[in-house]
């Protein structure tokens, strides 16, 4: 069984008197422990796949299964349960809080996790997932006092911090250099090589060709599924 | 989430912009502020009202004999005789709310006499010792008298300090012999000044003797009743010339009278006054004394008090009332200041669920549900209207004991109205904080991340 099946997915936007068709139909398993880019050209729908696919966003159509359940019709509550807890999200513009040291950053997400959890759990959590990304000595650090690099460094401290067996980046090297992308695609790539499903969104070429397998969207729909099997 | 995880995220929200929520809460802070100033002035001054009206003798009660009718024509008050001091007695006896009692009989409009003066005090009257008691009052100079001199009709008197300055001229009068009709009174006290009564009386202006000297040499039987011997009724101008007068009521007959049982006797009285030990106890006292008194009257349970009885309960709760409406009437608009600060509340809290509609959407990313929102920015709300409460409880206090310290307004703390601020704040930041919270709480997470 794929970790995530999709089935048919269309999504429609409806904007006054016209339907705007932004995916028309996608079909698509994705298993445990692969490392995919979803490529595709602005206004592709690639966006949305993955905000479906992250349980942001709910498909007009079609099933979404994630480990064998349908999440695409779930209830509020029990999507951001699998936010929290199976997923991991690293965005483009980092989206840390400002005036927040690094370590609350990275601790954020387990104060929506069922489970109790004490203070000091919760803190050698966060400290070791900072260790994991590199960052043990900058925990106290605002983001405003930390780099480009850092920062995403953070968000993806913060993404694995309830070890969620898939992480989505999208545009994860989007506002960053050149040799600090190179770090932190090297970074998604040691966590695929740990067993975690990685899914990237990027429209680059060079970041695409870290992925295993390139998945391009084109108005809607697959148009090349590189590593189909 | 845990509700202390809310309060210690809701802190932090609100640590990292420290001026904006000060000034967000300063509405809540003046409001809470001003409810607690006005609660302990309103209950300071209401507590001083109450204490100097009961200096005044405020749980002090009157009995005067009830009415009589002669051929269908009322008499008017008083007109009956129906008080015995031994009433007086059984009341003070029998009655365990009672504290002091005393009876009360008038010489009211004789002259007093000393040397070439005279004056007509306003009152003249014949108590118990315990008469100063019930009406707390005090003997400025000299003493008061006994209860030996009172049971041997003793001719002493006290005199109001009226009366010392138009009898004596300021001097001091102990000892001073005065003539009252024709008994000569030896003054053995001088009352402390009361300055005027409720109903404007002159307080000062009185006489105050044993009662029985003042029945027994004075009064003989009151005058102005049904049965009066008095021989001033022989002077009446309308009696000087016998034939002459109208004979406005009809006669009593005999039979009238035997009905009516007026039978003068020497020692009626003309009032009983007592006080009960406390003025929570005045409407038990009074009626009390109203069944010792009905008992001994014998009368049936279809008939009539032949008693009146009279407090100043009514006119204390006046006063009280009117000090409790003006502190109603302040923190009526206390509790509007409450509202336009919780309007601010509202106000800020909408403009920080759009300034961090991001880390909304970015906490919706990471798994937080609807309601973890809501209660986020709900707890925020409340949070900071608490704080607001706390410094205005402080502050309000504050205020209320320089108004003490400066003012000389007496205060009191109140412990229900702290816990009555505590609870406006929080439901202040409940209703205010619930449009903010609900909308921040319905936003999308996409929409919400891509927010710039």
């Amino acid at each position: 069984m794929a970790l995530i099946e999709l089935e048919n997915i269309t999504k429609t936007y409806f904007l006054g008197e016209i339907d705007v068709p932004v995916l028309k139909g996608i079909t698509l398993n994705i298993g445990q422990g692969e490392y995919v880019a979803l490529m595709g050209a602005s206004g592709s729908g690639k966006s949305t796949l993955m905000n479906i696919l992250g349980c942001l966003d709910r498909p007009t159509d079609g099933n979404y299964l994630f480990e064998g359940e349908e999440l695409g019709r779930a209830s509020g509550d029990r999507r951001a349960m699998i936010r929290n807890q199976k997923i991991g999200f690293v965005f483009q513009s980092f989206n840390l809080l400002a005036r927040t040291s690094a370590l609350e950053n990275v601790i954020m997400p387990l104060a929506y996790t069922a489970g109790k959890l004490s203070h000091a759990e919760r803190r050698r959590r966060g400290e070791a997932a900072l260790e994991q990304v590199g960052l043990a000595d900058r925990m106290h650090h605002h983001p405003s006092q930390l780099s480009g690099g850092q920062q995403q460094r953070v968000a993806i401290a913060r993404a694995l911090i309830n070890h969620p067996p898939v992480l989505f980046a999208d545009e994860p090297t989007g506002n960053l250099d050149t040799k600090t992308s190179f770090e932190v695609m090297e970074m998604f790539s040691n966590l695929n090589a740990a067993g975690i499903t990685v899914i990237l969104v990027t429209h680059s070429d060079e970041i695409a060709s870290y992925a295993k397998r390139q998945i391009r969207v084109k108005d809607g729909l697959v148009i090349d599924d590189g590593g189909a099997k | 989430m845990s509700l202390w995880n809310t309060i210690i995220v809701a802190l932090i929200a609100l640590k990292r912009n420290p001026t904006r929520a000060l000034l967000t809460t300063l509405g809540i802070m003046i409001g809470i502020a001003a409810v607690i100033t006005m609660m302990e002035i309103g209950r300071g001054s209401s507590n001083s009202i109450r204490n100097s009206i009961e200096k005044m003798g405020a749980n002090s009660v009157m009995i005067m004999p009830g009415w009589v009718r002669v051929g269908g024509v009322s008499q008017g008050a008083s007109s009956r005789v129906s008080l015995l001091p031994a009433d007086a007695e059984a009341i003070g006896r029998e009655c365990p709310s009672v504290a002091y009692y005393s009876p009360l009989v008038r010489a009211n409009g004789n002259q007093v006499i000393f040397g070439a003066s005279n004056w007509v005090p306003n009152r003249i009257i014949g108590v118990s010792p315990d008469y100063l008691k019930i009406t707390n009052w005090v003997v400025d100079e000299g003493r008061c008298f006994n209860e030996r001199e009172l049971e041997h009709r003793a001719s002493v008197c006290l005199v109001g300090a009226t009366v010392v300055r138009e009898l004596f001229d300021g001097m001091s009068p102990i000892d001073c012999e005065i003539r009252i009709r024709n008994t000569t009174f030896r003054v053995i006290g001088v009352l402390k000044s009361k300055g005027s009564s409720m109903n404007g009386n002159d307080e000062d202006d009185t006489i105050i003797a044993p009662w029985t000297t003042v029945r027994m040499r004075l009064t003989g039987l009151r005058s102005g009743t049904a049965t009066s011997t008095t021989s001033t009724a022989a002077s009446r101008p309308g009696e000087l010339y016998p034939g002459t007068g109208v004979a406005l009521y009809p006669e009593q007959d005999s039979t009238l009278a035997s009905d009516k049982l007026l039978v003068p006797r020497f020692t009626y009285i003309d009032q009983i006054v007592f006080s009960a030990v406390s003025p929570e106890k005045v409407q038990q006292a009074v009626r009390e004394a109203a069944l010792v008194l009905r008992e001994r009257h014998n009368l049936k349970p279809d008939e009539d008090d032949d008693f009146r009885i009279f407090n100043s309960a009514e006119f204390m709760a006046m006063l009280s009332s009117t000090s409790t409406i003006m502190t109603n009437l302040l923190l009526i608009v206390a509790l509007i200041s409450l509202i336009v600060g919780g309007v601010g509340i509202m106000n800020i809290m909408l403009v920080s669920v759009t300034e961090r509609t991001r880390e909304i959407g970015l906490r919706m990313a990471v798994g937080a549900r609807s309601s973890d929102i809501l209660k986020q920015f709900l707890v925020e709300a409340i949070v900071l209207c608490l704080v607001g409460g706390i410094i205005g409880i402080i502050m309000g206090h504050g205020a209320a004991l320089m108004v003490e310290t400066y003012l000389k307004w007496p205060i009191e703390s109140s412990p229900g109205a702290v816990a009555a601020a505590f609870g406006v704040s929080v439901a202040v930041g409940i209703v205010f904080g619930f449009y903010p919270a609900y909308k921040a709480s319905k936003l999308d997470p996409i929409d919400a991340l891509r927010y710039e």
